[in-house]
């Protein structure tokens, strides 16, 4: 570095010392950093959703619930097309103008059947921010470096013939460290398994509870260790990511729907309402902490914004309530009753979440009471979750993909 | 090792490095993709044999659509991600592909089915306007996706002609398309434009191929689901003659049974009355004219296990997650002349409203979806009750 003057090298260490505070936050997987649905290091969105904030809109090849990921300056997303839903579909576009960058398709090696309200492209792709791990309902789970080369690809029907359901497979992966976790978790041929993020090949795999399961795993931190929580029917498996190892159980009529929300080593639950527990670092059956009957997600997963918790129930009503306590705080009907979508928050004081029909909402949390401040019909069907990035949201229907922005 | 041995291994060696130095240079990377394994194996190499097919571009390009004969499913997909990226790459010279040669893969009907319909849609993106022009022609396609696309204009076709009050022609146009279609939801439309709108007969079981005439048996117990995998005399041996114990210590035995169904369905609870946690068998015979490749197609919403020729096929423990047409399909092999099948159906604990049907359908056809019809086939049973129809595909 002998070329370069003293100021120089000054600002170049500067830069580079500066380069991981100024990176953007990716969205990397279903509701974000450790699929909690929130990002405290995005500050800035939008609060007024309009034609205004509306930074463009483009047309999908396919149908699909899975949400956007957010990686630098692009957006990942997956679709399903054809009669029987057998083409798949990967696409990345440009964050700046919603152009195309890349398009690859595969056949479903799976079977493809699902309930008309879904579809084959239901659970949300998983990123370790240098590849897409695309799953689907057909349990195809295709593996893309960023500029949409194939690293590799598993047929989890091929492998395993009974894993699947015919209502539709919906659990969206998680990477945790340098494995992707997976609950392909049906009335039959059930389990869990994390993958080889390089070669797409088994870590580990173990049995499942042989019933139908739409959540998704989360991940916590326990003792500075990562952990990821299964949830089931039958409650709570905690396990080491890398090697599957059991760490802790809880067992209880969890939901097979909404998702549980993680919060450092606190998990909140959606069974017998909402039950929120501590994870022991020794192993032990995790310390109950409280139990709220009243307070019972729909088909949204639960949220948790600093100290409090936020739920959707079946008729579109939202609660705030406390997440020392679980005691209400306040609730507030949203616009339109039913929400398949999940709320995500980054930390502007604001939550964002779309109704069935297509509305996208902000609510205010700052208030004694939370108030939808702004929303925007988007005139379509909207079942998956949106996804947040420093400055924008983006949430997509059957048809199309938005990108709103302050 | 002796140094004879040594000698036919470094023999051998020279050998397979001259076949590999004279072969094309896409040939090692294609056999590293055809050899894709299950749970992963072979993955490795795939992934930098993909990269060394794209890096040939167009060169690769009809050597990877061609491989795809030879391909399973996973390596199909490996060759369609190396075709599209070759593709993309080109987008600025488009000149650079062969177009010409994409036109005569996509129109040779030896070459894999849906490695054609790759073909069409690259030939549609890139060639000339005269894509168009070549669907009519693939009416009789054996490619599933190509012949829909033919059958789809001809759909139109009659549409245009039944609002232009030509309904003779109408008939002949729906007709025909009748006879090419293979996929359930064309042919559901174009079945119900020809009973409503022409008046006209139409034998849908017969079209898809559906197995009417069985005999069944049941109930046996599954209390607990637990008969599911209890074997029962059925699956031992077939005698339509013999009495059993079934539920309940209830002797039981076989009877004849036929659907007039459209979709061939074999409702249980018809012969045998709403039940619980029971199941049944269904035993029919097949006569094929000769013997060869063929898939069984089944739609069943209970619990079920297959039989052909004796032989275990499949079976999956799921209850009432939905049913449809082709749900499952099972490649077999039929023989010559007589064939067996024998279908066991669970029914379930469940009591809600949603949970009753203890039933399936099932049919026998070529790997396009055309029904192969046996030789014996009794004509479909008439009187034909309302009809009914399992729950739609997703779309």
């Amino acid at each position: 570095m002998r070329f370069l003057s003293k100021f120089s090298r000054q600002v170049l260490i500067g830069a580079l010392l500066l380069a991981p505070c100024l990176t953007r936050a990716d969205w990397l997987n279903f509701r974000g950093p450790d699929a909690s649905g929130y990002d405290a290091t995005i500050t800035e969105l939008p609060t007024e959703l309009s034609e205004k904030t509306q930074a463009w809109k483009v047309a999908l090849p396919g149908r699909g619930l899975s949400s956007p990921l957010l990686i630098g300056d692009r957006v990942f997303l997956t679709a399903a097309s054809g009669p029987e839903q057998k083409q798949l579909h990967v696409l990345c576009f440009a964050a700046a103008d919603g152009a195309l960058i890349w398009e690859r398709r595969f056949w479903a090696t799976g079977r493809t059947m699902s309930h008309k309200k879904t579809n084959v492209a239901a659970p949300t792709a998983a990123s370790d921010g240098k590849r897409i791990y695309a799953l689907y309902s057909s349990n195809d789970l295709i593996c893309l470096d960023l500029d949409g080369r194939v690293q590799w690809m598993r047929g989890l029907t091929l492998d395993y013939p009974n894993a699947s359901n015919s209502l539709g497979m919906a659990s969206s992966p998680l990477v945790v460290g340098d494995t992707l976790v997976a609950q392909i978790e049906n009335d039959s041929e059930s389990f869990a398994a994390g993958f080889d993020l390089l070669t797409g090949a088994n870590r580990w795999k173990i049995d499942r509870p042989k019933s139908a399961n739409w959540t998704s795993p989360v991940s916590l931190r326990v003792d500075g260790e990562p952990v990821v929580a299964l949830q089931s029917g039958d409650g709570i498996l905690g396990l080491v990511p890398a090697t599957g190892s059991p760490l802790f159980t809880l067992p209880g009529n969890a939901s097979t729907i909404p998702s549980s929300a993680a919060s450092g080593d606190q998990l909140i639950v959606p069974a017998n309402g909402l039950t929120a527990v501590r994870i022991s670092p020794d192993g032990a059956e995790p310390t109950a902490l409280w139990k709220e009957e009243n307070n019972r997600p729909g088909t949204a997963s639960p949220l948790v914004i600093g100290d409090k918790v936020y739920v959707i129930n079946n008729a579109g009503v939202i609660a705030c309530s406390s997440l020392a306590t679980g005691e209400r705080v306040w609730r507030t009907r949203l616009e339109g009753g039913a929400f398949s979508a999940s709320p995500v928050a980054g930390n502007n004081g604001h939550l964002y979440v779309c109704n069935e029909e297509g509305v996208l909402q902000a609510v205010d949390l700052s208030g004694a009471e939370g108030k939808v401040v702004s929303s925007i019909a988007l005139g379509e069907t909207v079942l998956g979750t949106p996804s947040l990035a420093q400055g924008a949201i983006y949430v997509r229907s059957d048809g199309h993909l938005w990108k709103f922005r302050k | 090792m002796n140094l004879s041995s040594i000698s036919t291994s470094l023999f051998v060696g020279i050998l397979s490095l001259s076949s590999v130095a004279s072969a094309e240079p896409w040939s090692a990377p294609i056999a590293h993709i055809l050899a894709v394994g299950p749970e992963g194996s072979g993955n490795p190499d795939a992934a930098e044999a993909g990269q060394t097919l794209t890096a040939l571009g167009s060169l690769a390009l009809l050597p990877s659509l061609e491989a795809m004969a030879e391909a399973n499913p996973l390596a199909r997909n490996w060759l369609r991600s190396v075709v599209e990226a070759i593709v993309a790459d080109a987008a600025d010279s488009p000149g650079s592909l062969p177009i010409e040669n994409i036109k005569a893969f996509l129109l040779d009907r030896k070459n894999d089915p849906l490695a054609r319909h790759l073909a069409f849609d690259l030939y549609t993106l890139l060639g000339p306007d005269d894509a168009f022009t070549l669907i009519p022609g693939m009416i009789d396609d054996p490619s599933p996706p190509l012949r829909r696309e033919a059958v789809a204009l001809q759909i139109k076709e009659g549409n245009r002609l039944f609002a232009a009050n030509d309904k003779g022609a109408s008939v002949t146009t729906f007709k025909s398309a009748l006879d090419a279609a293979r996929d359930v939801d064309q042919i559901d439309e174009i079945a119900k434009t020809l009973r409503k709108g022409l008046s006209q007969t139409v034998d849908l079981q017969r079209q898809f191929g559906f197995l009417s005439h069985w005999n069944v048996i049941g109930p046996f117990d599954n209390t607990d689901q637990a008969g599911f995998a209890k074997v029962s005399p059925p699956e031992e041996s077939i005698d339509l003659s013999a009495s059993y114990s079934g539920k309940d210590d209830k002797m039981i035995a076989w009877q004849p049974y036929a659907t007039s169904d459209d979709y061939g369905m074999v409702d249980l609870n018809q012969p045998y009355s709403p039940l619980k946690q029971v199941l049944g068998y269904a035993y029919t015979e097949y006569d094929a004219p000769a013997a060869r490749r063929a898939e069984l197609r089944l739609g069943c919403k209970n619990a079920w296990k297959i039989w052909l020729n004796g032989e275990y096929l499949f079976g999956r423990d799921e209850y009432h997650r939905g049913i449809r047409i082709d749900q499952y399909v099972l490649p077999i092999k039929l023989k010559k002349g007589r064939n067996t099948i024998l279908v066991k159906v669970c029914q379930n604990e469940q009591e809600q409203d949603w949970t009753v049907e203890w039933q399936f359908q099932l049919r026998i056809c070529d790997e396009s979806g055309s029904a192969l019809l046996a030789t014996d086939r009794p004509p479909t049973p008439e009187a034909a009750p309302a009809p009914r129809r399992p729950a739609a595909p997703a779309n």
